[in-house]
């Protein structure tokens, strides 16, 4: 019962999320965004939702790791591949108890967590399920998706049906897509051969809600008179934590799957409150060393990490033909570059939520440490003045969500006209296409000579959304172009002209 | 004498007056003209109505819609559907105008009717918030997006000067007849942005345009030899200042105007005419239209036409 209530609910949730992220078409209403906020470390970072993170807390404390087991959508995955890993061989799979690795569990956390506080989110933001799962998705199952609508608008088409449209696909980041690649094949592995591993292992969400599980009300538990060694149970365990030959249960692993639950022809496994137990019979032998091990690694690495880090700022060279700008752009709404670096996990819902596909993960944009988090780049288009999706999508609170009205007052960077570059000035024919995208008109035509118009920009009330730079057709450097801003600043209000009442009653010819 | 034999000839007339008519002349001219005040009607202009009445009232004086789609055609109606604007702001054709043509063209008996722009601003953004995705559906029209390469196939245009050959949407390369359907507006890069204008977002590659002299290219796009059966131009809001998105309200002026021909020079050099009673564009400044006219696709010289003019 509590597996199929499990299951159950797993399915849901992973459907759901995945969807939100693949959903191109806008199917899902925006409201479904809480799928994302309900997720354990954007809802810490985000500070907005801290409820969030007391109640998953608490609830681990209550019944343990349901939050693995049910919420989490890597964890959901992993369920997924393991599942179909059982029943793809001749014979059924066993899993078997693994030793706990409680150094690298603690490294898992502690590293990327101090990296992080200290400027470095990379490692984390790879390390993190929800994100890991959602670059997943976005670099490798959505390009998928798009191609099945396309196929499936294709056959319609073939009827004169037009519900669908034909979707461009491209690969928006190379090593977005790599990454993804490397994740799914990781955990993916890892998974097949072993079910839940990652999660007790790698991963850092994992850690801590493994410490706590260990100590929660209702959990698995091994009732040594029944049990008979007969290791039915453990050879179900995804997670390898029960070890049958002592007869425990390693709570701290557990991910509240309830497989093991019916596999007992004892009735020796229980979900059960505490009270049963009974003196040399559990877990406290293991959880004490264990816990020992869990604070010193923790300590030690607390330590070491500041240290490690102090060494110089990496700076590759990037092999794009684009002209290199000397600072990136942040999406509206993530403040600074300081904010966004402390608060994006880099799980890419912005980036694939934009709906004018001006969002990429960043390579070396912005060093190493921010590999993989948002930046603007206007290649495949601009952004739309109106927009305000990525904020109002981001469940970090990286990206703030912005209304209208302040999203068109902020300035995420500003134009840089090329004279030199610009064709009306080289080729003496017009143009006019910078000024023709912009929002704000802070690029306007003015008069050149022969009747030409040429650009004349003024910066102030420039909000930085790359129409120009998009539509630009000089290569292969464009004559106007839009500098990032480390810190986002407000636009000066537009100088509106007086205006006088025009009556036309004639035709004018 | 059909009707294109007679615009040709006009247009051969119009190209033997060597002598520019000046505002003299104009009226002289306006007044004397025998042979274009009579016969079939060139060019309607109609002041003073909502989008719906006016064009029903200038289709009546054309002779009607069915003078220009048969039944059974598939029929396309392009509007300007370029930026993420609301209807108040005049960046795009008017939606209920979009609405009114395609339920005449329905109503005409075509098969189908296509509604779609290559627009600047996101595709559904701007479908969605011009109004002319809903009200076109509403009317009976199929609305499909043209943000996709493989949509667009070559064509060549061996009369255009600058522009030899071009990407041109598929909706329009199958249909039989497709009506021509712009917003009047300010453009900061071609100065106006009319019914000629309007036949880049038919096109795919536009930066190309932009980069071997727009006013030149936007008149050879318009020797494609599949011409719309028909320019409207809406000129219920025009776009005064900051095309061709505007910024604000302020940039639209409500002059409910409207202006039918089939002839694309004439009823832009008439639209341009207008515009010059809200805000000063000299028509030399406008490219476009001397180059077409010097590509024979149609005339600036009014005075040649049949004009009907009609207040509501």
């Amino acid at each position: 019962m509590l597996k199929k209530v499990r299951v159950g609910v797993s399915a849901a949730a992973c459907v759901l999320i995945t969807f939100y992220f693949i959903d191109f078409a806008e199917l899902m209403p925006h409201y479904f965004g809480w799928l994302a906020r309900v997720q354990l470390l954007p809802a810490l970072l985000s500070r907005g939702v801290l409820a969030v993170v007391v109640a998953w807390l608490l609830l681990t404390l209550a019944v343990g790791r349901v939050y693995c087991s049910s919420i989490c959508p890597m964890g959901i995955f992993q369920d997924l591949v393991a599942w179909i890993s059982r029943r793809a061989g001749k014979k059924r799979k066993r899993y078997r108890y693994r030793r706990p690795r409680v150094v690298v569990r603690v490294l898992a956390l502690v590293v990327p967590m101090v990296l992080f506080w200290t400027g470095f989110p990379l490692l984390l933001g790879l390390l993190e399920p929800y994100s890991a799962y959602g670059r997943m998705v976005t670099a490798v199952f959505k390009p998928l998706y798009m191609a099945g609508n396309n196929l499936l608008e294709a056959f319609l088409s073939l009827f004169n049906h037009h519900a669908l449209y034909r979707v461009g696909i491209f690969v928006q980041s190379l090593s977005a897509l790599l990454v993804g690649l490397l994740t799914l094949a990781v955990i993916g592995a890892l998974a097949w051969r072993y079910g839940r591993t990652w999660c007790n292992t790698f991963c850092p969400v994992g850690a801590v809600l493994g410490f706590l599980s260990k100590y929660s009300l209702f959990r698995v538990r091994l009732d040594a008179d029944k049990c008979t060694r007969c290791g039915a149970c453990a050879a179900r365990c995804k997670a390898g934590c029960i070890d049958s030959k002592e007869k425990r249960v390693d709570g701290s692993r557990c991910v509240a799957c309830f497989n093991c639950l019916d596999t007992c022809k004892f009735q020796a496994l229980s979900f059960s409150l505490a009270a049963r137990r009974r003196a040399g019979v559990g877990e406290a032998g293991v959880a004490d060393a264990s816990r020992r091990r869990f604070l010193l690694a923790s300590a030690a690495t607390a330590v070491a990490v500041p240290g490690a880090l102090a060494a110089a700022p990496l700076k590759l060279v990037t092999g794009t033909t684009e002209r290199r700008k000397q600072f990136p752009v942040a999406p509206p709404g993530a403040v600074s570059y300081e904010h966004l670096s402390s608060h994006c996990t880099s799980c890419h819902l912005c980036v694939s939520k934009c709906p004018s596909r001006v969002l990429k993960p960043a390579f070396m944009e912005y060093g190493l440490g921010g590999m993989m988090q948002p930046t603007v780049y206007y290649e495949k288009g601009f952004c739309n003045y109106n927009c305000t999706v990525c904020g109002d999508v981001c469940p970090n609170g990286a990206i703030h969500s912005l209304t209208t009205e302040q999203k068109q007052m902020t300035q995420i960077g500003h134009v840089v006209f090329v004279e030199e570059l610009c064709v009306v000035i080289t080729d003496g024919t017009s143009c006019g296409a910078c000024s023709e995208h912009c929002p704000t008109q802070a690029v306007t035509m003015i008069p050149h000579r022969d009747g030409l118009t040429r650009p004349h920009v003024d910066t102030s009330i420039c909000v930085g959304c790359g129409g120009c730079e998009y539509i630009c057709p000089v290569r292969p450097l464009r004559a106007i172009y839009v500098e990032g801003h480390p810190v986002q600043a407000e636009r000066a209000a537009f100088t509106e002209e007086e205006e006088k009442e025009v009556i036309i009653d004639d035709f004018g010819f | 004498m059909d009707r294109r034999d007679f615009l040709k000839a006009i247009a051969v007339a119009g190209a033997t007056i060597t002598v520019k008519p000046s505002e003299a002349m104009h009226i002289l001219t306006q007044r004397s003209q025998g042979p274009a005040t009579e016969g079939p009607v060139d060019m309607v202009a109609v002041m003073g109505g909502e989008p719906e009445a006016m064009f029903q009232k200038g289709i009546e004086e054309l002779g009607g819609i069915r003078q220009f789609i048969r039944a059974g055609q598939r029929v396309v109606v392009k509007p300007n559907i370029g930026w993420d604007k609301r209807p108040e702001l005049a960046g795009n054709t008017n939606p209920a105008l979009v609405a009114e043509i395609v339920r005449q063209c329905l109503g005409a008996g075509a098969k189908e009717v296509v509604v779609f722009d290559h627009t600047c601003d996101e595709c559904r953004k701007t479908y969605k918030s011009s109004g002319i995705e809903e009200a076109a559906r509403a009317a009976g029209a199929t609305v499909v997006h043209a943000d996709q390469e493989s949509r667009y196939r070559p064509v060549s245009l061996p009369l255009g000067k600058s522009l030899k050959e071009t990407k041109i949407h598929e909706a329009i390369l199958d249909c039989d007849a497709w009506i021509n359907v712009p917003i009047l507006k300010h453009h900061g890069g071609a100065n106006l942005s009319i019914s000629m204008k309007n036949y880049m977002g038919i096109v795919w590659d536009r930066p190309y345009f932009h980069s071997h002299d727009l006013q030149q290219c936007i008149a050879d796009v318009c020797t494609f030899s599949k011409k719309p059966v028909l320019n409207v131009v809406d000129a219920y809001r025009l776009l005064k200042t900051n095309g061709p998105q505007g910024r604000a309200v302020s940039d639209a002026v409500l002059t409910k105007g409207l202006f039918m021909s089939h002839d694309i020079v004439a009823v832009d050099t008439a639209a341009a005419r207008f515009f010059n009673q809200v805000r000063n564009m000299p028509l030399d400044q406008v490219g476009h239209l001397a180059n077409g006219e010097a590509l024979k696709i149609g005339t600036m010289n009014l005075d040649q036409l049949n004009v009907k003019r009609v207040k509501l």
